[in-house]
């Protein structure tokens, strides 16, 4: 017998393989999950939403299943936190925001089905950044999340319910969304692993749209081979989203399984350095950079001048696509109405939910977005946007060029540790800095990992090395991954998540 | 404005150049939406065929459907356009209750098709071309009904009700370029225009493009330019008009709306106008300053679409012959004026004609009847020749009945009527009612002999020469035989009897 605390630090491999064997029941497994959630989340606060029952049978099904002798998948009974953005037909999605606070969507979003049909257990939705739009989950309309290896500090964003929930062993798997970073930021603040897979690579059906153009959904773990395991089970074409990419997903299990750098040529972009990079970040970035050299890479260092204007560029995109994504929430339909006492018009009613139901950081951005999509700004912001946009992923693939190029590129993953919640809060321009190494990779639509690489020193808090791979190459990922992982934890003599302290 | 401040037609004309621009949009029909798998069917419950998709639900993404993109390509290929080698689908933000993303999926910079011209002929056969500046592809939006008020609009309504079962039916939009020089004609123009393009979409097989049912609609712009002007007035916007004699009296109340206004020294306003069916007239509706901006982008949720050459060429082998060739090629096969083929186009009743001739009647045999008994009936109840339950099959065997001499006018008649009641093909509404002509010599020889003892002093007068008095003694047969005898055959029997020649 397996106790509770075990159980909740056990990774999803093992937990799959011991229910597997019979030696744990994913009954077993859930309520040692419930129980971690009843016991932290109050001060953790990475939940929005709790599926008790829906849990447990969902994982009693996997144990009838199990006990008449069915074949289970690789990730058969293992808990789960889902970000509040995928539509769940038994579960509210909120989207962190107040227009959809109570709905409850007719529809499993393409993800949600894959993970029921894998018989993975959904414990809960989790807390997020309304509408994705922030880097630490502050812009929740339902509260802070706390990161829990400083409960004062932000978890990152958007996905920071997800990360939490992972380094706080609520659970051990969680699926993020990444528009400019909320995966890969939320990872490495937390300490966890947090892919971004190719655009196109996990469908966007059901998944509430901030920037359709970069949005893309993906794994979260707290080992590289969980993360494997997860995007396998999430990834491959939907026609039911017409940028899902109609191609094999490319083999990343069997990559997390046989983790190596030798002979790789990786590298280095001088552009992701300099000011407002936190000392500790850099010492532990360039530590991990000499571990890859020890481990049998060849360093190469990069000029990617485009990276300079991602941010910009990002700031005009992203925004715009959400004026429109967002236009939809105008209390007609579904969601929060304001002000329909019998007199008003429909217009003043949609004027005045929009009004109450969005924050400031969503309204911030949907003014920007239709400011810069107006007639005689376009050319100059939209424009101007999309062919930055061009040029970094022309970069990109100069950098990645067959032959002459590197198969992976390493940076840090946010230039600094988790700040303090409220920190930044009223400054959207500081806020925004935190996606500074991520936001390329969006606008070029490539793969990128975020993965520990240590504490700095200065404050004791994780750093993330972010590891970038071209479109559909999501397995140089892994490979490369499980290789610094492994490097480190031999190093450390234990995972990183075990230096946080206990709740 | 009232019409006692139009100037005359002809006056305006004295003064004025007019330039159009037509903007019509047709509903395909296709079985699915254009971005999503809902069914397209008519007159549903309200609500009835939504999804996710169609309803723009959080997290939903469209699909664009093929058959769509195919129909597209067959009305530009159609209309002489070039058909892009790669466009994109591109969003118009605007908000609106009925339309639930508040974005329209529609084409802007990028249409499908573009560049081509329809060649349209007028009621004196003369032909007109009108250049073609885009067919695009986009997405109609739901249905607002508003309640309460007094005129159906939303002004004055306490609520509205929305149906979303229209909402990404797909549409094309064909825009012509302004079309210039046609003086006097320009609203015959017009009216030839939409109804070449409704038979064209028609002969295509992509809509029914039904104008009552909404699933082509008209937007007719105009401007007026002094004779022999270049620079091009400010255009009105008239919206919905939906019919094709509509089409042209629109035009040209706004031909002599705008001429009133130019003459009095005013300026035409840019704004959208309202056509009134009852008396042909329009009214203001929005004001189009240019304030309008409806933020377009390219759509993210969807790939480019990007034609194959091949597939656009293996469209433009499969293309039908074009209705206003197929119609000067029957005109000339069946013999008829340019008048004629008018009142049969405007009948519907062309493919009617051509499948009971295909079905083995003689033209002027099916026309007679399509155009004239089954017209009537059509005309009688209200409903269009094709509707009528009667098939070209069931014409064309009634006229071989007609050719044997089974039946003369009168029983076809009877027999037409029996099918469009109900009754059976025609061959079963023959036997049932009874109605062979009558040919059996004997029953007719005595029906004769009966006829003239009845009728002594009408025979004295054939005896005495007058022959045109046997109409009546033959009068007398019909109504014995109750129309059943073959009457020309009666009146040589006649006179056979009373030893007359006829």
């Amino acid at each position: 017998m397996t106790d509770n605390s075990t159980i909740i630090k056990l990774t999803a491999a093992e937990i799959a393989a011991k229910i597997a064997s019979g030696e744990l029941t994913a009954v077993q497994v859930t309520e040692a999950h419930l129980a971690r959630i009843d016991a932290v989340d109050e001060k953790v606060h990475a939940f929005l939403h709790v599926d008790r029952e829906g849990a447990l049978a969902q994982a009693r099904a996997v144990d009838a299943k199990k006990a008449a002798g069915e074949k289970l998948g690789p990730l058969a009974g293992v808990p789960l936190a889902l970000k509040d953005i995928f539509t769940t037909k038994d579960m509210p999605t909120t989207v962190g925001s107040k227009i959809l606070e109570g709905w409850i969507p007719p529809y499993d979003a393409t993800l949600t089905k894959k993970l029921k049909a894998a018989d993975v257990v959904i414990l809960g939705k989790t807390n997020m950044d309304e509408f994705a739009m922030g880097s630490s989950t502050e812009n929740s309309a339902y509260g802070p999340t706390g990161n829990p290896w400083d409960l004062t500090r932000i978890p990152g964003g958007s996905g920071g319910g997800s990360s939490a929930a992972l380094a706080s062993y609520e659970a051990p798997l969680a699926i993020g969304t990444d528009t400019g970073g909320s995966i890969r930021q939320p990872a490495a603040v937390t300490g966890t692993v947090g892919v971004k897979p190719t655009y196109g690579g996990v469908s966007r059906y059901g998944m509430v749209a901030f920037s359709s153009s970069l949005d893309q959904g993906g794994p979260c773990a707290r080992t590289v081979l969980d993360a494997a395991l997860l995007h396998e089970v999430i990834a491959g074409h939907d026609p039911m989203d017409s940028t899902s990419i109609d191609a094999p997903v490319p083999p990343v299990v069997e990559a997390a399984r046989s983790g190596s750098v030798e002979g790789m040529r990786i590298g280095v972009v001088k552009q992701f350095a300099g000011e407002g990079y936190q000392a500790g970040v850099v010492q532990r970035f360039n530590e991990s950079v000499e571990l890859l050299k020890s481990l049998g890479a060849t360093i190469v260092e990069l000029d990617c001048p485009s990276f300079d204007l991602a941010l910009s560029a990002y700031y005009l995109i992203a925004p715009s696509e959400c004026s429109s994504n967002l236009a939809r929430f105008d209390a007609m339909r579904y969601g929060l109405r304001v002000g329909d006492d019998g007199t008003r018009s429909a217009e003043d009613v949609t004027a005045l939910t929009r009004e109450a139901g969005f924050g400031d950081e969503v309204k911030r951005r949907v003014i920007l977005g239709t400011y810069a999509l107006s007639s005689g700004y376009y050319d100059a912001y939209y424009g101007s946007a999309q062919k930055v946009r061009t040029l970094i992923t022309q970069d990109f693939e100069r950098a990645f060029e067959q032959g002459s190029g590197v198969d992976v590129i390493v940076s840090p993953t946010t230039p600094t540790t988790a700040f303090s919640i409220g920190e930044r809060a009223d400054d959207p321009m500081a806020m925004y800095l935190a996606d500074l190494c991520t936001i390329p990779t969006n606008l070029a639509g490539n793969s990128a990992m975020s993965l520990p690489c240590g504490l700095a020193p200065e404050d004791g808090l994780p750093v993330g090395l972010q590891i970038i791979a071209p479109a559909m190459k999501d397995d140089r990922l892994y490979k490369v991954g499980a290789a610094v992982e492994a490097a480190f934890v031999e190093k450390w003599g234990h995972p990183l998540l075990e230096e946080a302290p206990s709740l | 404005m009232t019409v006692t401040d139009l100037v005359s037609y002809e006056d305006a004309l004295a003064s004025y150049d007019p330039v159009m621009g037509l903007e019509v949009h047709v509903e395909l029909g296709t079985k699915t939406k254009m971005f999503c798998g809902c069914s397209t069917e008519l007159k549903q419950d309200a609500n009835s065929q939504t999804c996710p998709v169609c309803l723009g639900l959080p997290g939903a993404l469209p699909v664009v459907n093929e058959i769509g993109v195919e129909s597209a390509i067959k009305i530009g290929l159609a209309l002489n356009c070039e058909i892009a080698e790669w466009c994109r689908f591109a969003r118009k933000n605007y908000f609106y209750p009925d339309m639930p993303k508040n974005f329209q999926t529609s084409q802007y910079d990028e249409p499908i098709a573009y560049n081509g011209y329809l060649d349209v002929q007028l009621e004196d056969g003369e032909t007109f071309r009108v250049q073609i500046e885009r067919a695009h592809m986009e997405e109609d939006t739901g249905k607002s009904t508003h309640v309460g008020g007094a005129t159906g609009r939303i002004q004055g309504a306490s609520h509205s009700l929305l149906d979303y079962n229209r909402a990404g039916i797909p549409l094309i939009e064909i825009v012509t370029k302004p079309i210039e020089g046609a003086g006097v004609r320009a609203p015959e123009v017009a009216k030839a225009y939409v109804a070449e393009l409704r038979e064209l979409i028609k002969a295509l097989g992509v809509s029914e493009a039904r104008m009552e049912m909404g699933q082509m609609r008209c937007d007719v712009n105009l401007s007026l330019r002094p004779n022999g002007t270049e620079t091009f007035g400010t255009r009105s916007e008239t919206k919905n008009v939906n019919s094709l004699r509509s089409v042209e009296r629109a035009a040209r109340f706004e031909i002599q709306r705008h001429a009133a206004v130019l003459s009095s020294g005013g300026t035409v306003v840019q704004e959208t106008r309202h056509f009134h069916e009852e008396d042909g007239s329009t009214t203001a509706g929005r004001i189009k300053d240019n304030a309008e901006d409806y933020r377009y982008f390219p759509e993210p949720d969807l790939v480019p679409v990007a034609p194959a050459r091949e597939w656009v060429e293996e469209l433009r082998k499969g293309l039908p012959e074009l209705p206003r060739l197929r119609r000067n090629r029957l005109k000339e096969e069946w013999g008829v004026s340019e008048h004629d083929m008018q009142s049969i186009l405007n009948a519907g009743a062309v493919d009617l004609i051509v499948a009971t001739t295909d079905a083995g009647a003689p033209s002027d045999q099916a026309r007679k009847w399509w155009m004239g008994e089954l017209a009537r009936n059509a005309n009688e109840t209200g409903r269009g020749l094709d509707e009528l339950p009667i098939t070209p099959a069931q014409v064309a065997r009634v006229a071989e009945l007609v050719a044997a001499g089974d039946l003369n006018d009168k029983l076809a008649r009877q027999v037409i009527e029996g099918v469009l009641a109900g009754e059976g093909d025609p061959d079963t509404v023959v036997e049932k009612r009874g109605l062979k002509v009558v040919s059996d010599e004997g029953a007719l020889s005595t029906a004769v002999d009966e006829a003239i003892a009845a009728n002594a002093a009408v025979a004295d007068k054939i005896r005495g020469g007058k022959v045109a008095a046997a109409g009546a003694l033959v009068g007398a047969v019909m109504k014995a035989t109750r129309g059943q005898a073959d009457a020309a055959r009666v009146r040589e029997l006649i006179l056979e009897k009373l030893g007359v020649e006829g």
